[in-house]
């Protein structure tokens, strides 16, 4: 009897030998369980910023959308996202209590360069996955000083770059003047000129304006005044319509390039006056939602089929929601690709090995590349040309020299 | 005859004088020690991310004070306090990043140079009563964003990348981890700083101070150097609120320009006022609500956290028109008669 007892419980531990390691796993899936993935954000719902906050919604809706087609593994995506008021103490709060409290696999798409440097370092101590940030800043490329970050977004420095090199060839000889923001965005842009104009970066005529400034036109008029033919405008969208308005007025003809984050046509061309843009060079690397241009593009009408199903409120005329799609998007596939291990590890080993991916609001032909050597998922950009009606798209696909 | 009735005046003075004191405080001796026990204890009963929260409302309690001494018992109103939190959280952050100051000394450090800044400010507001120094200030902290963006100081503030720092581990082997021990480092420096308070207000100082704000020209008349004074209570104020910068940036570990926007010192006017005006103990409720507040605007509304958070401080403004402390301090009388 008692022999037939150990002999039952011998067979049963052998049965039970080969499932032990899936139970007993030394990596950390904090955050999952048989139903769901819990995964975190933050985003300026309120404050300054909350312009943003419709990223965020566009975010949970994406995720919404996966869960209905099925989810991943058997799990839903369950995204908690909370309010930061674009304050960073109040971001290292509310990423505390996602990691502590809510206990969330991975952070996802955290907004804002300022609230993501509060946060960096404590995300990485305690190794959680703070995958593709809603920020252009250079920094978030650097794989070495914190391994657990990863950006989205062509770096504004790689953007810099690509237009620096053109500015070259177009006009060798040209007296080039920078009008720039006086913050990390324009300083991220400043750093991407230098980069390329080495030795010529001294003879660059640099003017600065506050974002609460009322206008730009004495920084204008001085460019004008010092003789520039080659005038790079890194301003946000009230000001570049701004810029855009006044150079035209002042009947000056500089070769004109404009930052990608100003392209908008709603929220830039029409109000500075299309017919006085002619001629401006920019650059971009996703579809403009309000462009005509994109009104028979699958991948476009793939997203307003998105955005009446799932966010009925929001504006399809804010790139806003565009990039929220896309984003997920991206997430998306790398958890269908961690399979059925959504450990820490394993998420952050797929987000970085990405091979040639696709994305329905990337400009055509532009694909999303990570490695454990490469945190800079996008590298690629168009440059484009106003021509008073739309954006021409020209010349090939321009890899940035980022590091 | 004359020296009899100098005696009298005295004697006459003295009661005045010992009437408010007994008057001013606020609460009696046994709760201060049970609610500080209490606050201790915590220490070991919640999470760590509570108890980061709870560093966070014991910095915004000191910060309020600091607020109410100028604006609650001297009458200035400041809708500027957060350059001062902003000069204390970068004093803070430079002195550790830059020359390796430990932690704790930079406390005294952001003390003083807060408290000169605020001196300073003083002067001008002198001249300027009630609403115009209220704009006076604002206007102060409307600058303070892009005065931490110049260049010329750029290589110590970091610019618009602002400064990280490191949590400090607890000292002497002591088996607490880095929350735990910055949330009992914090409430320390925070009971010092209160006592402190409550020993000025309720003295000569502070009655003086009350008078100013009651009525200014029958203080002068009474012989109080108005200028003075009104200069070194903002300087108090000031100190206050730049050592309360001063925590919350070695909690944050992180400072920039974006963290130190005018609604900082909104915010902190806000839990002036819900605290309570002129109450010591309400700074305290007035932390917990700029604190805890804007989380549950945001669960009750994802879509509009900021009208809810509207709708609950008008509801607190009907409800306690006195603030938090004003509501206790009715409840408290009408409970126990004899303190009346």
């Amino acid at each position: 009897m008692l022999r037939r007892r150990s002999l039952l419980t011998a067979v049963a531990a052998t049965a039970f030998v080969p499932a032990a390691p899936a139970i007993v796993r030394a990596a950390d899936t904090t955050g999952v369980t048989d139903t769901e993935i819990r995964i975190g954000n933050t985003m300026p719902y309120s404050g300054p910023a909350s312009a943003y906050g419709t990223i965020g919604k566009a975010d949970a809706a994406a995720f919404k959308m996966a869960n209905d087609a099925g989810g991943f593994a058997g799990r839903k995506v369950n995204f908690i996202s909370y309010d930061d008021s674009y304050s960073p103490p109040k971001t290292v709060e509310q990423v505390r209590r996602l990691i502590e409290q809510d206990r969330v696999a991975a952070l996802f798409h955290t907004l804002g360069t300022p609230c993501n440097t509060a946060i960096v370092k404590y995300v990485n101590q305690k190794k959680v996955p703070h995958l593709f940030l809603a920020t252009g800043a250079d920094k978030w490329g650097d794989y070495k000083e914190h391994p657990w970050t990863i950006g989205w977004q062509p770096s504004y420095v790689t953007e810099a770059q690509v237009y620096a090199k053109y500015m070259l060839a177009q006009k060798p000889d040209g007296k080039i003047g920078i009008l720039y923001q006086n913050d990390d965005f324009g300083k991220d842009y400043l750093t991407g000129f230098r980069d390329v104009l080495k030795g010529r970066w001294d003879k660059v005529t640099l003017a600065s304006y506050e974002v609460t400034d009322a206008t730009v036109d004495s920084q204008l008029v001085s460019l004008q005044g010092a003789g520039i033919d080659v005038l790079a405008t890194i301003a946000t969208p009230k000001f570049a319509a701004q810029t855009i308005r006044k150079v035209h007025d002042m009947n000056w003809k500089p070769l004109h390039i404009l930052t990608g984050v100003s392209v908008s046509v709603g929220a830039v061309m029409q109000p500075a006056g299309p017919e006085k843009a002619v001629g401006i060079v920019s650059s971009a690397y996703a579809k403009d939602p309000t462009d005509p241009a994109w009104d028979n593009d699958q991948g476009m009408k793939d997203w307003r089929a998105f955005m009446a199903k799932y966010y009925p409120d929001g504006d399809v005329k804010d790139a806003g929601n565009v990039i929220g799609y896309g984003v997920t998007h991206t997430m998306l596939r790398v958890l269908k690709q961690c399979g059925n291990d959504f450990s820490r590890e394993n998420m952050l080993k797929q987000a970085t090995n990405l091979k040639d991916l696709e994305n329905p609001i990337l400009l055509p032909g532009i694909r999303l590349n990570t490695s454990p050597t490469n945190y800079h998922p996008i590298r690629q950009l168009q440059l484009m040309r106003w021509n008073g009606k739309t954006w021409e798209r020209f010349g090939d696909l321009i890899e940035g020299a980022s590091a | 005859m004359s020296g009899e009735i100098t005696a009298e005046a005295t004697e006459a003075s003295t009661s005045i004088r010992t009437q408010p004191s007994t008057r001013a405080r606020p609460v009696p001796f046994a709760v201060t020690v049970i609610v500080l026990a209490g606050a201790v204890a915590l220490t070991f009963l919640v999470s760590n991310y509570h108890l980061f929260q709870l560093t966070m409302l014991v910095g915004y309690a000191v910060a309020i004070l600091g607020l109410n001494i100028a604006t609650g018992y001297n009458g200035q109103i400041s809708l500027g306090h957060g350059a001062f939190y902003a000069v204390g959280a970068y004093t803070a952050a430079i002195l550790m990043s830059n020359f390796d100051v430990p932690y704790w000394a930079t406390l005294p450090i952001a003390a003083i140079i807060s408290a000169i800044i605020g001196f300073l400010i003083g002067f001008p507001a002198l001249r300027f009563t009630g609403l115009y120094l209220a704009l006076t200030t604002f206007a102060l902290a409307v600058a303070v964003p892009q005065l931490l963006k110049f260049k010329g100081i750029e290589d110590w503030t970091g610019g618009v990348q602002g400064i990280v720092i490191s949590k400090p581990e607890a000292p002497f082997g002591l088996p607490l981890n880095p929350d735990q021990w910055l949330y009992l480092f914090s409430l320390g420096v925070a009971g010092l700083l209160f006592l402190f308070a409550w020993n000025l207000i309720r003295g000569r100082i502070g009655r003086a101070m009350m008078a100013i704000r009651d009525h200014a020209l029958a203080a002068e008349a009474m012989g109080i150097d108005l200028a003075l004074l009104k200069t070194r209570t903002f300087a108090v104020s000031a100190m206050y609120t730049g050592v309360a910068g001063a925590l919350s940036a070695i909690a944050v570990e992180f400072v920039a320009p974006d963290s130190f926007t005018v609604f900082v010192s909104i915010f902190l006017f806000v839990g002036l006022v819900v605290g309570g005006v002129a109450s010591i103990t309400g700074a305290i409720f007035g932390a917990a609500f700029i604190v805890f507040i804007p989380n549950i605007a945001e669960q009750v509304s994802k879509a509009a956290p900021g009208a809810i958070y509207g709708v609950i401080l008008i509801a607190f403004m009907y409800l306690m028109p006195s603030g938090v402390a004003g509501l206790l301090r009715r409840l408290y009388h009408r409970l126990v008669p004899s303190s009346r």
